[in-house]
């Protein structure tokens, strides 16, 4: 794991450090030995949940990942190359809010991530075939996509490209990146321009929609996919729940924009569990190479 | 099909659009006093000079001389600001995408459908003639009265618009007929409907349809240009925007609600968010700023219109002779630029490599 980023001036944390915080909420337990299931609420013993891929062994609820975790869970060992790393986001619009400023809130966010963007990509193997891997983590920002997110995933298509393997992404995102104004929303037509050249060199795309995947990237390059699968619960759509609450005044019946409810509706083509999604995805790479 | 003809034939039928109902001006409109003369405030593409950023190429000529240039005279009236831009955008009296495309082209046959789920009024599109050549026009379509809106959905497309707008593309290229697209929406409609037909399935399909036809494509920003929704008939060789239409991630209001948790805020939204065509013209994002008549496209539609009739005809024209689009070596070449231009969007830095 900690191996994962080649450089160090973004050191991986220790994971019991990073993001385990809010995501127990619970007190009274070492939070280091157990973690709380969202779901169930089951106390779960965390070296078994990892062991598990941080899947609840209770009720089969699947823990949202960081990028790291999931390169860790998808890549073969130590296969990783990261690549893009000395990119970095600027403030194109000189955005300047009263209780926050673009710049001060990205740099808090790379401490506090370890992460340099949202998006880290790089050459991979996943059980033992080779792929561009580029994986979006959600606690950057809400995973959302900008300037620096674009440009890697056009550059992780370019690699695919060069190195004539298959494109693997995994999105987490809600959505285009506030803070970069149009610069964000024209990220949805330069992934998408990337896409095409990818397509005319007859490599696939294969992309998973983590939880959550919503705005720009479900509107992008995640959908646009030749194989689009995700997780089992994972909350999958185009405007955000609370949006369409305003908007219709209604209350959302309970499997709205689920993954579920998106491979009912015709927008996947499969939901698998985490488990499954190593050897699935190659499967497929072997399938696409003939 | 591209023929050489010089039709200038310009339609007959009276504009049935904009009787200039007072009642539904706006307080900023209605207290500006009225202007008489241009200033030496607008430059020749009657953008605001002090909304442009120096050096873009679309300040020509001796104005762009900042010594011949009266830069320190006092304008006499200040550009609107990013908000009162978005009033006028959103003006019911403002030219809608039928509007321009019944003033600007002849013939115009709309055709309806998605062939898959059904026909979306709120995106209009068909075959129409434009300075004698046959293109495909299609727009986002805003109502004037508050039947026409319901029956427009407010001019907030759903999937079956887009896919609409998709087939009419590929058709177009087909028959290697130019695009022409008008966008004015405040975004593409959130909803259980859009969520079931894949709203965000189909708006990245038209992103991938828009960087695959081999035929020119002129996007212009006529009122509204909100999120995805636009940006889903809005990936052109050229992008144009009308002096006071905008174009950004988010609608102000939904900009506030993300950013502050409060929609209220809309008005600090829209000038946070830099969303105004100069702004645009600066940033790089579009190629060209079409003056509007004094105090926006409403106070005269037929000089609007006339002024993108223009302003197409003129992007048409350039594009065609810049590429032999009657060769399959041109149109190649005219979509790769098209890619090009977009995969080098975005702000970022990086060391130099080996440094």
């Amino acid at each position: 794991m900690r191996d994962l980023l080649r450089r160090p001036r973004f050191p991986i944390q220790d994971k019991r450090q990073d993001n385990r915080g809010q995501e127990q909420g619970g007190k009274g337990f070492p939070e280091d030995i157990w973690t709380k299931c969202h779901k169930c609420n089951e106390l779960l013993y965390t070296r078994e949940l990892e062991d598990n891929l941080r899947v609840c062994q209770k009720c089969g609820y699947h823990f949202r990942l960081s990028s790291t975790e999931r390169i860790a869970f998808l890549a073969d060992p130590d296969t990783f190359k990261e690549e893009g790393h000395d990119i970095r986001p600027t403030d194109p619009i000189g955005f300047v809010s009263p209780d926050q400023r673009y710049a001060t809130k990205l740099k808090d966010t790379q401490v506090k991530t370890g992460l340099p963007e949202a998006l880290l990509y790089g050459t991979a193997r996943i059980e033992d075939m080779p792929a561009v891997l580029a994986v979006g983590d959600f606690r950057f920002l809400g995973g959302s996509m900008g300037s620096v997110y674009g440009e890697k995933l056009v550059r992780a298509t370019r690699l695919a490209m060069q190195k004539k393997v298959a494109l693997v992404t995994v999105s987490s995102s809600g959505g285009a990146r506030m803070q970069e104004g149009i610069f964000s929303l024209m990220q949805l037509a330069k992934t998408s321009a990337a896409l095409t050249e990818l397509a005319e060199a007859r490599l696939p795309h294969i992309s998973l929609m983590a939880d959550p995947c919503t705005g720009g990237v479900t509107a992008s390059y995640a959908s646009s996919a030749d194989v689009v699968m995700a997780e089992p619960g994972a909350l999958i759509g185009f405007a955000g729940p609370r949006v369409i609450e305003q908007t219709i005044r209604q209350k959302l019946p309970p499997d709205f924009q689920t993954a579920e409810f998106q491979l009912k509706h015709g927008m996947l083509d499969m939901v698998l569990p985490r488990r499954e999604l190593r050897p699935t995805i190659s499967k497929l790479i072997k399938l696409y190479r003939g | 099909m591209t023929t050489e003809t010089t039709d200038d034939r310009r339609p007959t039928t009276e504009a049935k659009y904009w009787p200039l109902t007072t009642e539904y001006r706006l307080p900023i409109m209605a207290t500006e006093p009225k202007q008489t003369t241009h200033t030496d405030n607008r430059g020749p593409a009657g953008v605001y000079r002090d909304m442009v950023p120096p050096g873009t190429s679309h300040w020509p000529g001796p104005a762009s001389d900042p010594s011949s240039a009266p830069a320190q005279a006092a304008p006499t009236r200040s550009a609107p600001s990013a908000w009162e831009r978005v009033q006028i955008a959103r003006h019911p009296d403002r030219p809608h995408a039928l509007d321009y495309i019944q003033q600007i082209c002849v013939d115009f046959t709309e055709m309806h459908g998605d062939r898959l789920f059904g026909d979306d009024a709120a995106i209009v599109g068909g075959l129409a003639s434009f300075k004698g050549q046959t293109v495909m026009v299609i727009g986002e379509q805003k109502g004037r009265s508050t039947k026409e809106n319901i029956a427009r959905n407010f001019g907030q497309p759903l999937p079956e618009g887009y896919r609409k707008a998709q087939r009419l593309m590929e058709h177009a290229a087909r028959f290697s007929f130019p695009v022409l697209t008008f966008i004015d929406t405040a975004g593409a409609s959130p909803g259980v409907q859009s969520e079931e037909r894949g709203m965000g399935q189909a708006i990245a399909a038209n992103l991938i349809t828009m960087l695959s036809i081999e035929v020119p494509i002129i996007a212009t920003v006529t009122g509204e240009g909100g999120s995805g929704g636009a940006l889903a008939i809005g990936v052109g060789d050229r992008v144009l925007m009308l002096e006071n239409s905008t174009y950004s991630v988010a609608s102000p209001e939904a900009s506030a609600s993300i950013l502050w948790r409060d929609a209220g805020q809309a008005a600090s939204a829209a000038e946070t968010m830099r969303i105004t065509a100069p702004d645009l013209l600066g940033f790089g994002i579009v190629d060209e700023v079409i003056p509007e008549p004094e105090g926006g496209a409403h106070n005269d539609p037929p000089t609007a219109i006339e002024a993108v009739r223009e302003a197409i005809a003129r992007h048409l024209t350039e594009i065609q002779a810049n590429y032999p689009l009657r060769t399959k070596k041109g149109t190649r070449q005219l979509l790769e630029d098209r890619r090009h231009k977009y995969e080098r969007m975005g702000a970022y830095e990086e060391p130099i490599a080996g440094s």
